[in-house]
């Protein structure tokens, strides 16, 4: 129990969070592979990453220093309330920056800086099953996983080079753990796809409504699919981060005005202010909206 | 465990033998104690009404269903012969799409079809592992031209098709591998008369270029005669009568078989 | 030639049909049909029509199914029994051995003359440039206008679709070859060369069974008449 709410440490009973690392065991054991669970219902709305915070629940400690992002900032609503969340029924402490922080709750962004192995990082989920788009029957789906028969993701890829030229499947872009689970990485932009390669941290995946749980083990491999003449690559962007001026990381492009002005700065807030706070300057810093390039705001 | 029988099969081995077929849904009888040998190159015809177990044989023999009693023995490419039911899921499914088509009479059950008619040729070849773009785009567009569909509607989907020229996507999606055995269920039904006769001329042609066995089931006898070179006739879920194409159509020896025969316009 | 042992060989060969639309009406139609054919030789069937000569065509190329005795066909150094051969052993002799020409042109819809009669040839193992020799031969002779030969025969009159079909029929190199009326309704120009195409084949070797209406034909035509009548179906059977 935690002393000051109520509730049982994290929100989660016992027995659920038990339930819940056991699939996270299973997944670990099966890198890749979607482990079914009894997703329980949460305090917040499907799409809020009950999948994401039942994961954080179940293997949160008090000792444990947590950091919620979503879509890399550190102060929307939704990484703001499940940082609270956390901080509340569980007494942790809470971070924004990566380096401190044990458990990384994420949706749609891995950060920029490198990640260790004292670290675990937790996706949100909404669709777990990279076949879904062409399987619609789940029995279907699951079959083909069982004899990793994998030809119609790549029917998937070939309808994006048949499109559009290139493959444009920009986020949420398949990939092949350990030579084995093809899996939806969630949707992170596919700039991020080769950060889950050899990542050093635990990478743990929670889908609520879906009610699975899959897993990437520290240090191993994460292969995005691609044809031999159409090799994966990651986005490029032409301009540095206009506050930060950091280039090789994955930008956000703001608008400013109902003129067509409009800026590109860094989808990692704490990656992005560090920067600045080590002197990096974009071209840009002392132009921006202070809600733009103020401090991430925190409660 | 699978059995798995390495005496190598003689040149003049049957492809695919039935040996005593029978299957009930529950009490009710679906077919019984069905037996022949498939060649290669062989086509056989299946006629006979619906409900006379024709559509169960057809889904036996493709392993869609598994036998009340009886066995499907095939011999795959590498020469040894196969109980069927003892493969296991990956060895089956990894024949179904490499040595055998299924070209089905619905052909929205054939194609995908939200995506396009590249994909839908170049999915088996990604299925068993070709990973060139390139390569699978002519290999695709090299079968449209096979099968009398124009290169510019390569990327388009077969929902925008004409019910033949899904058909023909259909044709080229199961022969882009190269399979021996090919099963068709009523492939020309529900197309107009003319657009009948296109389809048959092509996949005529397409079965003797390749050496295909086929096993097609039809209520059509034209069919059965333009394409097939024996029949099997079933009623009631049994074989009742079976010989050369020519020769049960022009002299049919059973009861059924006659009025089979005799009313069917002369053609 | 005449030592030389039977291509074609029948045996007290039967048939009655049963008609089951028609209450299981029997009809004897032949029994104890013996006869051979020696290589080279024509072999006409004699008869009124309905004395079941044509039953015994169809049989001996196994289109009709044999109820009694044996079809002796040689294939090579192999003697089969028709009667009772598997389906595939008959496909194998028809495409190798015996030849079936009718005065009924039955070909795949939608391909032109020249092709048709090229396959035919071809089907025995005629290279291609030799097949469409013969085949522009074989349609020159039996005045299949040129013009046409690039077209399907289903638009033809009913005397030209018939020489296609003997053109096609005539194509192919097999040791045994069926002739049933070919030459029915054909003009007498046309006859003539029919005539001196039977008799090329013999020459060749080719054992004919032949039926022809046609007396002149017949006569021009035949080494042996043997008269159905004498095994008018057994109505005892």
């Amino acid at each position: 129990m935690s002393a000051a709410t109520g509730y049982s440490f994290a929100y989660l009973d016992e027995q659920t969070k038990r339930m819940i690392r056991r699939a996270i065991l299973k997944a670990i054991a099966v890198p890749g592979y979607q482990v079914p669970f009894a997703s329980r219902e949460m305090p917040m709305p499907y799409g809020w990453g009950t999948g994401g915070v039942q994961v954080t629940a179940s293997i949160i400690g008090p000792d444990d220093v947590l950091k919620v992002i979503d879509q890399g900032s550190d102060d929307t609503t939704n990484a703001v309330s499940i940082r609270k969340f956390f901080a509340r029924t569980a007494g942790v402490a809470t971070t924004t920056k990566t380096r401190e922080a044990t458990v990384i709750q994420t949706r749609h962004r891995i950060p920029e800086a490198k990640l260790g192995e004292h670290q675990i990082l937790v996706y949100q989920v909404p669709i777990p099953e990279p076949l879904r788009f062409l399987e619609p029957r789940e029995t279907e789906t699951r079959r083909l996983h069982a004899l990793a028969d994998y030809g119609l993701m790549h029917v998937k890829l070939y309808e994006d080079i048949a499109r559009h030229g290139h493959i444009a499947t920009t986020y949420a872009y398949p990939a092949e753990v350990a030579g084995r689970y093809v899996m939806d990485p969630s949707p992170i932009p596919k700039f991020d796809n080769p950060k889950m390669d050899m990542c050093e941290a635990l990478q743990l995946f929670g889908a609520g409504r879906e009610k699975r749980i899959y897993a990437v083990p520290p240090c191993t491999r994460v292969r995005s699919l691609d044809f031999e003449d159409h090799p994966f690559t990651v986005q490029s962007f032409r301009e540095p981060c206009a506050l930060c001026a950091a280039t090789g990381v994955y930008l956000d492009e703001v608008v400013l005005d109902d003129r067509g002005g409009r800026m590109f700065v860094c989808s990692d807030t704490d990656f992005c202010e560090e920067r600045r706070a080590d002197g990096h300057r974009g071209h840009l810093l002392g132009e921006a909206p202070a809600a733009i390039a103020g401090e991430a705001g925190d409660a | 465990m699978r059995e798995t029988n390495r005496v190598r099969a003689m040149p003049d081995a049957p492809l695919l033998s039935a040996e005593s077929l029978t299957k009930f849904y529950g009490p009710r009888l679906g077919c019984a104690d069905v037996s022949f040998d498939l060649h290669e190159g062989e086509v056989l015809a299946v006629v006979g009404e619906s409900g006379s177990g024709k559509s169960t044989l057809l889904s036996l023999l493709s392993t869609e269903l598994a036998p009340s009693r009886g066995a499907v023995r095939y011999r795959m490419r590498d020469g040894s012969v196969r109980d069927l039911n003892a493969l296991t899921e990956a060895e089956r499914r990894f024949l179904l799409r490499t040595d055998w088509g299924f070209v089905r009479q619905d052909a929205r059950e054939g194609l995908r079809m939200g995506v396009s008619a590249g994909a839908n040729v170049g999915e088996r070849l990604m299925a068993v592992g070709d990973r060139h773009y390139g390569r699978i785009r002519a290999t695709a567009l090299d079968w449209l031209g096979r099968v009398e569909i124009e290169a510019a509607r390569i990327d388009d989907t077969p929902q925008s098709f004409s019910g033949g020229m899904r058909q023909r996507l259909q044709i080229a999606r199961n022969l882009v591998t190269r399979p021996r055995l090919v099963f068709m269920d009523e492939p020309t039904s529900g197309l107009d008369v003319s657009v009948q006769a296109r389809l048959l001329d092509l996949i005529r042609g397409l079965v003797a270029e390749l050496g295909l066995a086929v096993v097609i089931v039809t209520h059509d006898l034209a069919v059965a005669r333009l394409l097939s070179h024996r029949i099997m006739v079933m009623r009631q879920g049994r074989v009742i009568e079976t010989g050369l194409t020519d020769q049960v159509l022009d002299d049919p020896r059973e009861a059924y078989t006659q009025l089979l025969v005799s009313s069917v316009l002369a053609a | 030639m005449t030592t030389a042992s039977p291509l074609l060989t029948l045996e007290t060969v039967s048939r009655t049909f049963t008609l089951h639309l028609r209450g299981g009406l029997r009809l004897p139609v032949v029994s104890g049909v013996s006869f051979s054919v020696l290589p080279g030789e024509c072999v006409v069937l004699g008869g009124p029509s309905g004395a079941g000569k044509s039953s015994i065509l169809k049989m001996v190329y196994g289109n009709y199914r044999c109820d009694g005795g044996r079809i002796l066909l040689r294939d090579g150094a192999e003697t089969v029994d028709v009667a009772r051969a598997e389906p595939r052993r008959i496909l194998r002799l028809r495409r190798d051995v015996m030849g079936y020409v009718s005065q009924f042109l039955r070909v795949i819809p939608r391909v032109p003359a020249l092709d048709i009669v090229t396959e035919a040839a071809r089907e025995t193992g005629v290279a291609a440039e030799e097949a469409r020799r013969r085949a522009e031969r074989l349609l020159a002779l039996l005045n299949v206008p040129e013009r046409l030969w690039s077209l399907p025969p289903a638009t033809f009159s009913g005397g030209e679709q018939q020489r296609v079909n003997i053109a096609r029929g005539l194509a192919a190199e097999r040791p045994v070859l069926l002739l049933d009326e070919p030459t029915a309704s054909l003009d007498a120009r046309n006859r003539a060369v029919v005539v001196d195409l039977v008799a090329e084949k013999k020459a060749q070797g080719v054992a004919v069974l032949g039926i022809f209406h046609d007396e002149d034909v017949r006569d021009a035509v035949a080494d042996r008449i043997v008269d159905v009548t004498r095994f008018a179906g057994a109505r005892a059977a």
